[in-house]
């Protein structure tokens, strides 16, 4: 299980904001994402899409544990 | 120095009077207020999403590097998150210096990160519809100034002078 966060565009393109959803691995949860809504796992692999584990940037794969906080961010826009 | 994150309408005058106090050593603060535009009708409200504990937390540290850089005593960062009308005050940034050139030089660049480089999301709202907004062109070369390693700051040239 992971908390899951999207940001900025991708919540519109998702329909939400927060969910909780299993997965084992970063890798595993963009793939249960993407099986779901295949229009969100697109968004998703844009490669200005930046994703976070706990608030911290992570490239490539990253293992989750049930307390763990995923967030996908879109380009900052900045202030 | 501190980072604030509100959804409250904020006074940017009541943030200035609150930082100037009790400076013995500062000769100089400067400060800047950016309020939302109306672009002549077409923007009704801007949106500014930000991830509360990440968008904090990168604006801290780039605030402390550019402390550091440019040898400030203090600073102030205030930014408004959520729906935000024309006229309303989205960013304050206030620095406390020795003199006015590194007062004035942080504030602009800390300005220049935010404006281009903060993890904000903001979507405007308009007649036609809402759209997501991403920084400028204009944006990015204000803040590419100041990537230069070389770039000649008030603390570099102090110590160049030691």
């Amino acid at each position: 299980m992971a908390r899951v966060l999207l940001f900025g565009r991708l919540a519109d393109v998702a329909g939400w904001r927060e969910r909780t959803i299993e997965a084992a691995s970063l890798s595993a949860l963009r793939t249960a994402l993407a099986t779901a809504d295949p229009g969100l796992g697109e968004a998703l692999a844009g490669p200005s899409v930046q994703a976070a584990v706990d608030k911290a940037l992570v490239r490539g794969d990253a293992a989750l544990t049930p307390a763990s906080e995923v967030a996908f961010l879109p380009p900052m826009s900045g202030g | 120095m501190a980072v604030v994150l509100q959804s409250q309408p904020f006074d940017p005058g009541q943030l200035l009077g609150g930082f100037c106090p009790n400076r013995r050593e500062t000769g100089a603060v400067a400060s800047f207020t950016g309020l939302a535009r109306a672009e002549h009708g077409a923007a009704l409200t801007l949106e500014l999403e930000a991830y509360p504990g990440f968008t904090d937390a990168a604006i801290e540290a780039m605030a402390a590097g550019a402390a550091k850089r440019f040898d400030l005593q203090d600073w102030l960062i205030v930014h408004r998150t959520g729906p935000i009308a024309p006229g309303e005050a989205i960013v304050f940034v206030a620095t406390a210096a020795g003199h006015r050139r590194a007062a004035f030089e942080a504030c602009d660049h800390l300005m220049d990160w935010l404006k281009s480089r903060a993890p904000f999301w903001k979507k405007e709202h308009g007649p036609d519809g809402a759209r997501w907004i991403e920084p400028t062109d204009h944006d990015r070369r204000d803040a590419a100034r100041w990537d230069d390693p070389f770039f000649d700051t008030p603390a570099e040239r102090a110590a160049q002078d030691d």
